[in-house]
């Protein structure tokens, strides 16, 4: 089909404290904005259907599967990637824990591992075992079997906690 | 395959008023709240509106109103709004449960309740709350509202009583619930991210050792939601024991139409049926004995 319903328009958006503009299709993923327009391949696609958490943001301060996210849906939003976690100073504790848990392997879920990881540790810097389960329950990992990425969870905990 | 955003426009109108305004002069708009359904039809090239109006985060569909009868939840509330939210804790606990099952953290915090009514899946796991809670709707179009009985806006598979240029601008819950037992259970294959085998919501109150009343409701046993209207008539006015029990069982299973799918099959969604609405009423019991 070759009909063209919508011609594309500049969306203004934050990303990772600075403001941009893109010029897209309004229906087009957020997702394959911030990869293809914004150059931020940080973000994985998985499944492409919202459950596996390979393309997780954090979208006004709230986690987000930006694959199912329209780009018009994001005008003036403020949307943190990976590549804004990984020059944060507050994620530094996330970041090593999972390191040095063996939190990642092949590396696909992990950026949104990270992000998922990180909406948790704002609402419960504490977190429980089972509330780290629940936090990271909408992202897929199919090489650690999880116990290293919660360790990672728990343990950056306790290094914010300390510091 | 997945779609191509060149073929489809998506409009963001800043206010209710101006949404229904423009579902009133083209009906061939297809509201798009959070997107955890239609963005999969998308993904999948399944969609087939192509003119998409979003209505996510109006703040008229964003607020959840207490008046002194009923809890007014605004359409575009999400389920992370639920959670949060402590008049439906404590007293529609079965609806906050269910918003706790239902995806993972980010789907819960773009999925809506008013689009878990209007997507019409028979596994949606909020809708069973609203069955027992007697759930109202008020439709709003740019002819004005009217208010439905939940109970009868779902009338076959994904069919429902609603106009192409009306949206659901609330769900209303009688506050009349707290001195009820509320049980909720989920069958599904994980706990997170998975689509029910079965789900129930059910409700009871046992007076002077009789069941008073009683209120029980399935999701993914029918084309809908539906409530099991002759098992609880069979209880109403009873005393717990052993033979009325497996007659609810009996009756329950037999209320339903489950079939095969890639989920389960319909002889062990029967058998599970029998079996949640046994659990719930042994906690009936359980929890009302030592109250009288």
């Amino acid at each position: 089909m070759t009909t063209n319903h919508a011609p594309k328009r500049d969306f203004s958006l934050t990303v990772n404290g600075e403001p941009k503009t893109v010029r897209a299709y309004p229906m087009e993923r957020l997702l394959d904005v911030l990869r293809q327009e914004l150059g931020l391949t940080g973000t994985k696609e998985g499944c492409g259907e919202g459950e596996c958490g390979a393309c997780s943001v954090l979208m006004d301060g709230a986690l987000v599967d930006s694959c199912l996210i329209p780009v018009a849906q994001a005008e003036g939003a403020r949307v943190v990637t990976i590549e804004g976690v990984a020059r944060d100073a507050r994620f530094r504790a996330l970041r090593e824990a999972f390191l040095e848990c063996g939190g990642a392997q092949c590396g696909i879920c992990t950026p949104g591992m990270i992000l998922a990881a990180a909406h948790l540790l704002e609402k419960k810097p504490k977190p429980t075992l089972d509330e780290i389960r629940e936090g990271l329950s909408g992202n897929l990992c199919r090489c650690t079997g999880y116990v290293q990425i919660f360790e990672a969870v728990a343990e950056a905990a306790r290094r914010s906690a300390a510091t | 395959m997945r779609s191509d955003p060149a073929e489809y426009e998506l409009v963001a109108p800043a206010s209710l008023q101006a949404a229904i305004t423009l579902l009133a002069e083209n009906s061939t708009w297809l509201p798009i709240a959070g997107g955890t359904d239609v963005m999969v039809q998308f993904a999948a090239g399944t969609l087939a509106a192509r003119k998409l109006l979003s209505i996510w985060n109006l703040p008229e569909l964003r607020r959840i109103e207490a008046l002194p009868g009923e809890l007014r939840i605004g359409a575009g509330c999400t389920y992370t709004n639920l959670r949060g939210n402590e008049i439906v804790a404590r007293e529609f606990p079965l609806l906050a449960r269910a918003a706790s099952w239902t995806g993972g953290i980010a789907n819960q915090n773009r999925g809506t309740l008013g689009g878990n009514i209007v997507n019409a899946s028979p596994a949606a796991d909020s809708l069973p709350a609203l069955l027992v809670y007697e759930a109202e709707l008020i439709l709003v179009s740019a002819r004005g509202e009217r208010r439905v009985a939940y109970r009868e806006f779902h009338t076959d598979y994904k069919k429902m009583s609603l106009a192409a240029d009306e949206l659901i601008r609330a769900i209303c819950l009688p506050r009349r619930f707290s001195g009820y037992v509320h049980y909720a259970r989920k069958v599904g294959a994980r706990n997170a991210q998975a689509i029910s085998k079965v789900c129930i919501a059910a409700l009871g109150r046992i007076e002077k050792g009789e069941i008073k009343d009683v209120r029980i409701a399935l999701g993914s046993v029918a084309p809908i939601p539906i409530r099991l209207v002759e098992t609880e008539r069979g209880l109403i006015g009873k005393r717990l024991h052993p033979a009325l029990v497996a007659l609810a069982r009996k009756t329950a299973a037999a209320e339903t139409r489950p079939i095969d799918d890639i989920r389960s099959t319909a002889r062990y969604r029967a058998a599970v049926v029998g079996n949640v609405v046994g659990e719930f009423l042994e906690r009936l019991g359980a929890a009302t004995t030592g109250h009288e």
